[in-house]
Order: C-alpha cells, then sequence, then structure tokens
C-alpha cells in the first residue's frame, strides 16, 4: 500500500459520519459479546480446567473491550492488569498446585447439573423481562471517554473513605492468604 | 447503541456463573464462575455509568476488582489449605457439617 492510499484511508476514518461510527460500535460488539458469551459457556462445561483458565481470558479480554467501548478506558486497562494480568495467572497457580486431585468432573451428577441449568435459565429470564420492560429503548448518548484524571480526583476526594477501606481490606486479605495457605 | 444490549449482555454472563457456580464441582471452577459474575456486575455498572454521564459507577468497579483480586487470593488459599488436608478438591465431599 502506498503512502497516499494509506493517507487517504487514514483522512477517511477520521470523517467517519455519527452514523458509520454508531455501525462501527455495534458491529464491535456484537463479534465480542458473542465471543464472551461463547467463551463462558465454554468456560462452565468444559472437562479440563488449564482450558476454563484460558476461556476465563477470554471473557475478561472482551469485558475489557466492552469497557473501552463505553468510554471507560482506565476501568479497561486496571481490568487486563489486574484480571488477566494477576488474577488468571493466581488460578492458574492454584489449579498446578492441585492437579492431578480430580478426574473428569462429566457424567456424575447429572441431576445437579439440569437443576443448576433451570436455576440459570430462571436468573436470566426474569432479568431479561426486567430488563426489556424497564429500559425498553434507551439509548446510550454518545458520551465522551471518560477521563481517567477525572477518576482520579473523585477517588482521592469524594470515596477517599472506600478507598482506604478496600487497601486495608487487601491488606487483610493477603495476610490472611498467607495464613491461610501456609503450610506448617 | 442502546442501553439494554450491554446490560443483557451482563444478565447472560451473570446467568453462566450462577450455572457454574452450582453445576461444577471443582473448587476452583467454582470461584472461576463467581468472577464471571463479578465480571457482569462489573459492565452493569459501567453501562449505567456511561447512561448517565456520571463517574461514579466506573469507580465503583474499580473498587469492585479490588474486591474481586482480595477474594479469588483468600478463596485459592482455602482451596489449597482443602487439598492439602483431603487430597481432594470436589466441593460434593466437603460435607463435614451437613445436617
Amino acid at each position: 500500500m502506498s503512502t497516499s492510499t494509506l493517507f487517504a484511508a487514514t483522512s477517511g476514518f477520521d470523517s467517519l459520519t455519527g452514523g458509520e461510527v454508531m455501525v462501527a460500535q455495534n458491529i464491535a460488539f456484537a463479534i465480542m459479546a458473542v465471543t464472551m458469551l461463547v467463551s463462558a459457556v465454554r468456560m462452565v462445561t468444559t472437562r479440563n480446567v488449564v482450558h476454563a483458565a484460558l476461556y476465563l481470558v477470554i471473557v475478561l479480554a472482551g469485558a475489557a473491550g466492552i469497557f473501552i467501548l463505553l468510554g471507560a478506558e482506565f476501568v479497561g486497562v486496571t481490568q487486563v492488569m489486574v484480571y488477566i494480568g494477576a488474577i488468571v495467572v493466581l488460578f492458574l497457580f492454584g489449579i498446578m498446585l492441585t492437579k492431578g486431585s480430580f478426574g473428569d468432573d462429566d457424567g456424575v451428577d447429572g441431576e445437579r447439573r439440569s437443576m443448576a441449568a433451570m436455576v440459570g435459565a430462571l436468573v436470566l429470564a426474569v432479568m431479561a423481562a426486567a430488563l426489556i420492560d424497564t429500559f425498553r429503548d434507551a439509548e446510550l448518548s454518545r458520551a465522551q471517554p471518560s477521563l481517567t484524571a477525572d477518576i482520579g480526583d473523585l477517588i482521592f476526594s469524594q470515596y477517599i473513605v472506600p478507598f482506604e477501606a478496600i487497601s486495608v481490606l487487601l491488606l487483610a486479605a493477603l495476610i490472611g492468604a498467607i495464613v491461610v495457605a501456609r503450610g506448617d | 447503541m442502546y442501553l439494554n444490549q450491554f446490560l443483557l449482555l451482563s444478565a447472560a454472563l451473570f446467568a453462566i456463573g450462577v450455572y457454574g457456580v452450582l453445576a461444577r464441582r471443582n473448587g476452583v471452577l467454582v470461584l472461576m464462575s463467581i468472577e464471571l459474575i463479578l465480571n457482569a456486575v462489573n459492565i452493569n455498572l459501567v453501562a449505567f455509568a456511561a447512561f448517565g454521564n456520571q463517574l461514579a459507577g466506573e469507580v465503583f468497579a474499580l473498587f469492585v476488582i479490588a474486591v474481586a483480586a482480595a477474594e479469588v487470593g483468600v478463596g485459592l488459599a482455602m482451596i489449597l489449605l482443602l487439598y492439602r488436608n483431603r487430597k481432594s478438591i470436589d466441593l460434593t465431599q466437603i460435607d463435614l457439617m451437613r445436617g
């Protein structure tokens, strides 16, 4: 591709009209939503625990994409760093350390599975009915992406007490996890 | 974009997470399903933050992420302890306090 066509392509991107942006957003949403739902279903049904963790990564990455689509870039980046970077690694270590303790867990408890599926379907049906009834065609205004600086201001002014509580909670959880898992 | 498309995606993820918590017997997988539920909640919070043009929802989504991290740490520690004591993390076998 020559420089001129590349330039034309980028300038064309800049001059997207509002309607075209909407279409692009909807396509992006559809792709991410389908990927997330398929991966989530595979995660709770797969027999291999490691595969389940990797499907969880896809769901979490999709959620990060949804956050960015909603203009919440800081939450999206935090999602990638904390969830995909740290929590999934923690899960993989947990799987490794308990490996071999578990055979296949399929074919057992068919009744339990059907009951769980029924509960899940009921939860979804009730929530979907309520949501569709309440927010029938509430449109998201094409809001500006939220600024990270504003979030920082808010956390360190209005929400300073919950923020400090969260940091103490994290410390307590850390110490608690060490005490619980320490082998003596 | 409609608000409902995000809320319905979140509801579907929540329901899948509930299924995972109830149906799976592996303790680690139950914890992963709980993460799925918390993520569905986060999508809801951020969607409403965008809907109302307020930042409070995003701040609370960050808090939920922090609490989820703490919860996974403690939960996995408990599962490790369980594995060390019983050589199994099958949650259906944990029935010591069954009435």
